[in-house]
């Protein structure tokens, strides 16, 4: 335990040397770069690149959490389960559509910049978390749901002090998914002008310059691990709290 | 006072309970008992609308159900079912005081309730009160289950097999706490089980009901000794009536002058254990005592007396 903990510390440090101080890795990325080329991208700062790239990620999965949530709510009412079916399909779709194919159909739309990439990036998002929502939402203990009724919950406080925070460690496995998959897909984000740490990796495939390429990967790795790990510890933390009987950790489908 | 008024449900066409009518009268237990699919279940869910009644109506002290709304009669109305139902994710105090706090209690008196509830099903308040449910035995969650269906002294409490889960020895340890606090709180109660030894014990009337049907509805006494049908009869089970029905007696209702040697037995004693000791330690009367003063004696010729059935 306490050697995940030093790990971990270890890893976020230097996940900040590598943005804040990259001129400290010189050493490193030296024999990778082509001879007279530049070693550390300078282009722009990593700081702000990385920034950015979080923004544009915090932004996507918030609305895509909101709308896969608000969604899964609605099918998983009895008035909604008609639109159970449809509503896959339409997320599923969102998930076939080559994340190159989004870019490519949204430029013409919204123009160059961090808006075709954001909609590629909340597209993405919506499946895993939609899935994971109403798997967390009808797997709820049926005892605990008919004592909720029995002791007059109106719909509204059922969902709100019950259905949700039980169904809750469910969804966050969601987003921990789309959180990650955006997180890669954000490097794409570049191609149209979008600025993101896609930006660095992309000049190194451009120039042939793979100290580039391994900055701009070892950052966006070692978000995503990170990350990643943060919301596995939460997940972990709640599923505890609510007991092994329940069906917080059991229903998860990571 | 509870009135069930030829109340009916029909699924399909088929009466899953059929026109009863029982009166409940207020700070008394009522048992339901009856084979499995018998509509006890429904019977019960239709009372605080869980299920809505296809014909008839229930009147909670002359109201009727339907005249509030449904979750304003289900916060009038404890109810507590097998499986406890407790909220994971909720302190075992915020699961009790749950319906205080819909009902707009301050938290003063949430908290004082939330106290005095733990105390009275033997559960330490400093030691049960922030634990969660996935934090106690089995027998513990049923109490708390038990407790937040009364935490708002609710007109009525309503159970499900609440002792369903449990073994044996604790259940019969619940039954006696659920009995005990009845009587301190004065509650009115309905309770559903298929165990008749249990609806004899704890009912102050015995309500038997067969596919949708009340087929009887009694003092657990006329029950055991004038069973409406063969069905009846089968269920208070033909073999162990005798002791059924002693068990439902104080000793203090046969005390007679005299003597009698060994130790002595407490007035309150019921006259089934009285036997089985007579029984064990090979006498033929015990001496009874109350507060430690001596009453008398009990005999077993006595006891064997009240034990037989109609000739
Ligand atoms: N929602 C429903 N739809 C259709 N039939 C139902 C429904 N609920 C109950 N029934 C039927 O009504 C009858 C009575 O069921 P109920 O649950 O009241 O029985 P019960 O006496 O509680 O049985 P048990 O002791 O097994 O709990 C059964 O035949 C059952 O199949
Ligand atoms: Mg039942």
């Amino acid at each position: 335990m306490k050697l995940a903990a030093l790990f971990r510390t270890a890893l976020v440090l230097l996940l900040l040397a590598l943005v804040i101080k990259p001129t400290w890795f010189t050493w490193a990325f030296a024999p990778f770069a082509p001879d007279n080329g530049a070693v550390i991208y300078e282009r722009a700062s990593l700081l702000s690149l990385s920034l950015s790239h979080l923004s544009l990620v915090a932004l996507a999965s918030t609305a895509a959490t909101l709308v896969a949530v608000t969604l899964a709510i609605l099918v998983t009412r009895p008035a909604g389960s008609a639109f159970l079916p449809l509503s896959r399909t339409i997320t599923n779709m969102g998930q076939t559509f080559p994340p190159v194919a989004v870019l490519a159909l949204a430029v013409p739309a919204l123009g160059f910049g961090a808006g075709p990439t954001l909609v590629a990036l909340f597209l993405y998002g919506l499946l895993p978390i939609f899935e994971n929502a109403i798997t967390g939402l009808s797997t709820l203990p049926p005892a605990t749901m008919e004592a909720a009724r029995g002791i007059g919950l109106s719909h509204r406080q059922r969902l709100l002090r019950v259905e949700l925070p039980l169904a809750f460690p469910v969804i966050l496995t969601g987003i921990r998914l789309s959180v990650v998959i955006a997180l890669g897909t954000a490097t794409i984000g570049s191609t149209v002008a979008a600025s993101t740490l896609g930006e660095v990796i992309i000049a190194g495939l451009l120039t042939n310059n793979t100290a580039f390429v391994l900055q701009g990967g070892l950052i966006v790795g070692l978000f995503a691990v990170l990350i990643y790990d943060a919301l596995v510890q939460l997940e972990v933390y709640l599923s505890r709290r609510l007991g092994a009987g329940s069906s917080g950790a059991l229903a998860s489908k990571a | 006072m509870i009135e069930i008024d030829r109340i009916s449900k029909l699924y399909d066409g088929a009466a899953a309970v059929d026109a009863v009518s029982m009166t409940v009268e207020t700070a008394t237990i009522t048992a339901i008992v009856g084979t499995s699919g018998s509509g006890k279940t429904t019977l019960l869910r239709m009372i605080n609308r869980l299920v809505e009644p296809s014909s008839g109506e229930v009147r909670i002290n002359g109201e009727s159900t339907r005249s509030v709304p449904k979750n304003t009669l289900r916060r009038r109305i404890g109810y507590a079912i097998q499986s406890h139902g407790l909220f994971p994710h909720y302190t075992v105090a915020r699961n009790i005081g749950t319906v205080p706090t819909l009902l707009g209690w301050s938290k003063a008196a949430i908290r004082a309730r939330v106290d005095e509830l733990l105390e009275l099903f033997s559960m330490e308040p400093e030691h049960f009160r922030d634990r969660y449910p996935a934090e106690l035995s089995g027998g513990q969650q049923q109490r708390v289950g038990v407790a937040r269906a009364l935490a708002s002294r609710p007109d009525l409490l309503l159970m499900d097999e609440p002792f369903g889960a449990l073994d044996p020895i604790i259940r019969a340890r619940a039954q006696e706490d659920l009995r005990r606090i009845q009587r301190t709180l004065g509650s009115t109660i309905m309770l559903v089980t298929h165990d008749m030894e249990e609806a004899i014990q704890l009912g102050d009337r015995v309500a038997v009901m067969d596919a949708g049907r009340l087929v009887q509805h009694g003092t657990p006494a006329e029950i055991i000794q004038r069973p409406a049908s063969d069905f009846v009869a089968d269920m208070v089970g033909g073999v162990e009536r005798p002791l059924r029905l002693l068990s439902l007696f104080p000793l203090s209702e046969l005390v007679e002058q005299g003597h009698a040697e060994g130790d002595a037995l407490d007035a309150d004693t019921s006259l089934r254990d009285a036997l089985s000791n007579c029984l064990w330690t090979g006498r033929n009367a015990v001496p009874v005592v109350k507060d430690g003063v001596a009453l008398g004696r009990v005999t077993m010729d006595a006891i064997r007396a009240r034990a037989e059935g109609p000739r």
